[in-house]
């Protein structure tokens, strides 16, 4: 990895530089909760000022940028009984400044999914290769439990990597996009005092994390398959699918057609979709392979911590903690890993 | 001064401009793209079951799509949705390939409602398959309830086809009443003119039925086995080849000579959907065929 340093002036300079060329997407604040503090979202800005790089977190994870709520996945036009398809993939190239580890590492997993080897997704590649990223190291946000998953750390899935070195930026580069980009603007390279400051911003961050326990977690979900545990949190769990439209990583969906009022049309629509929905298994005839709420709950958790894990090494979950902040019963995901680990010791 | 990103076209891309071709899997192409094809026949086999022939319209397209046995479909009724159904008819036969679909839900309704000449979209293949290369030199047990006779049929026909590679055969069909069998028109043909050992039982006989009554596994008991020589495969509800499977496995066979379809609600049939999983395995990548040790092992299969 090549590594740079870039003046906060410059860093002003360069996202301006983007601003006039690009769509750019950046953490802003949208309000305050009820406790005055402050709520953040990605979204579209125009200027430096509206961008919030200090923000703790944001409610919604940056997926809606490649994985939309809805998306089109192609329409039918109908015509004398006869009908036609048009697919259209997104190209417009935007930039998304300000993304976390963790948003980070949940485009890598994802990446493994749906533009790894088995049916490519054109939808998502489209929208990935077209997205110019710009992270940023932070200290551990209220919850967070990514250090605990491997999530706190990214060495790759972006172009620009920022930390913040108090007057200046070190930058991390992985891409020839990224290194040309970064070219317009006058940057030079680390000195050892760079790299120390670096490694010691690092060392602050990495010290500060709440431990979680997940040691051994697949094989404990197994064990746990028929734990108490489970109808504990589903009791308060409303099936609202909150959690999984939070969450970076959750990318399963529907598809509905929609037909347009005149009947000439009709679109392919994909929708995000949610496993706690009470539907979410049923087939056709009536029969719901998955209809309590016990058994919903469950399976989220079982993707996420077992059978990723078996799939690719590693777990679905970067623990953003994104799903237990907006649950509006409570449930999340630090505690019921908790429960699990403990129910045994008890 | 010139822009600072190129766009990224991916259908530049050399492999989305190839046939479209769902066995390859690992290549990138149009996913959402369909083969039209068009209702060529419609068989009405019961009050609920209805199975339509479908030809695929572009010749070339036609001449390249192939299947194993047991693998699936989506098929797409555009402005009413698009429905996973397997594949019913021999994988040898090219013009076109049978549906056996069940009056269930939207697009089942309007399927049924369809005459000949209607197009659909069809996407696929998709899935495993039965392993019938592998079962060559032994005797084959094929064991259906209700319409679990559509998925069974293709594996059927391929062994049919292939007779002098297999010794017995056995044809085990189960359903509850004598108005729901289906393919009824061609079981002397199969149990006659293949010598195979054909046998049909109802849970509920009515004043025509003179065949046995009972469950499916009462024929299974009637049958000498060689275990170890022996392959089988299930097709039915759950709870129907969970005891099929555990008599057989009493019997002797191998669980990894035992294999069974499952059913699961699917989006995408490219394990993107997640609505097929079974814990968190997908039904349409590493299934519906599975052996049944590896069902043994899906918490959620049975």
């Amino acid at each position: 990895m090549l590594f740079k340093v870039l003046g906060k002036k410059e860093f002003t300079t360069f996202i301006e530089l983007l601003l006039n060329d690009t769509e750019v997407i950046a953490p802003k604040q949208v309000g305050v909760d009820t406790s005055g503090k402050p709520l953040h979202q990605y979204l579209p800005v125009q200027a430096f000022t509206e961008i919030d790089l200090s923000y703790e977190t944001t409610e919604y994870s940056a997926k809606t940028y490649f994985l939309p709520f809805r998306e089109n996945l192609s329409t039918c036009s109908f015509l004398d009984m006869v009908w036609d398809r048009q697919i259209k993939y997104r190209v417009q190239p935007r930039a998304i400044i300000g993304l976390h580890a963790c948003d980070i590492n949940a485009l890598l997993k994802l990446d493994k999914v749906l533009a790894g080897d088995r049916f490519p997704s054109p939808y998502y590649i489209s929208r990935r290769k077209n997205t110019f990223i710009v992270g940023i190291d932070h200290d551990p946000c209220e919850g967070g439990f990514c250090q605990a998953v491997g999530a706190d750390v990214v060495t790759h899935g972006f172009d620009l990597y920022l930390t913040d070195l108090e007057d200046r930026y070190f930058v991390a580069i992985n891409s020839e996009r990224g290194f040309n980009v970064l070219q317009r603007v006058k940057t030079r390279e680390p000195t050892a005092r760079d790299n120390n400051d670096y490694l010691d911003v690092r060392r602050r961050i990495a010290g500060q994390f709440k431990p979680l326990e997940v040691h051994n977690l697949p094989n404990l979900m197994d064990i746990e398959f028929e734990s108490k545990v489970w109808k504990k949190w589903a009791d308060k769990c409303l099936s609202c699918g909150s959690c999984a439209m939070v969450c970076p990583t959750c990318y399963c969906y529907g598809i509905e057609e929609r037909v347009s009022m005149d009947n000439a049309e009709s679109a392919k629509v994909k929708q995000l979709y949610s496993c706690q929905f009470l539907d979410f298994a049923m087939v056709a005839g009536g029969h719901n392979f998955r209809p309590d709420r016990e058994t919903r709950l469950k399976y989220r958790y079982y993707h996420q911590h077992r059978g990723f894990v078996e799939a690719y090494e590693e777990p679905l979950c970067v623990g953003c903690y994104r799903c237990g902040r907006v649950c509006l019963a409570g449930i999340n995901p630090t505690d019921i890993i908790g429960d699990l680990q403990t129910e045994y010791q008890e | 001064m010139t822009s600072l990103f190129r766009p990224y076209y991916i259908i530049q891309e050399s492999e989305m401009a190839q046939p479209l071709d769902y066995n390859r899997r690992s290549r990138l192409k149009h996913v959402d793209q369909v083969f039209r094809s068009e209702i060529i026949n419609i068989i009405p086999l019961t009050d609920m079951e209805k199975l339509f022939q479908l030809r695929i319209l572009d010749g070339a397209e036609r001449e390249r799509f192939s299947f194993l046995p047991g693998q699936f479909v989506m098929v797409e009724v555009p402005g009413y949705g698009e429905i996973p159904i397997s594949i019913s008819s021999s994988p040898s036969h090219k013009g076109y390939i049978e549906l056996c679909i069940r009056r269930a839900g939207v697009v089942t309704g309007i399927l049924h409602k369809t005459r000949r000449g209607a197009v659909v979209g069809l996407r696929g293949p998709f899935g495993t398959h039965f392993p019938i290369e592998r079962m060559r030199g032994n005797h084959i047990l094929l064991i259906a309830g209700g319409l679990g006779l559509a998925p069974l049929r293709a594996p059927i026909l391929n062994v049919i086809e292939n007779r002098t590679d297999f010794h017995d055969v056995h044809i085990l069909y189960g359903t509850r009443q004598p108005d729901m069998l289906l393919f009824n028109y061609q079981y002397e043909e199969w149990n006659r003119i293949s010598d195979i050992n054909l046998k049909v039982i109802v849970e509920q006989g009515d004043e025509s039925w003179t065949g046995p009554v009972g469950l499916i596994t009462d024929l299974l008991k009637k049958i000498r086995l060689e275990p170890l020589e022996t392959y089988a495969i299930i097709c039915g509800p759950p709870v129907m080849f969970k005891f099929v499977c555990a008599h057989l496995q009493r019997e002797g066979i191998p669980m990894d000579r035992m294999f069974v379809s499952l059913e699961r609600r699917m989006h995408c049939g490219m394990g993107k959907c997640c609505r097929c999983n079974i814990g968190s395995t997908y039904t349409c990548l590493s299934g519906p065929v599975f052996d049944y040790w590896t069902v043994m092992n899906l918490k959620e299969a049975i």
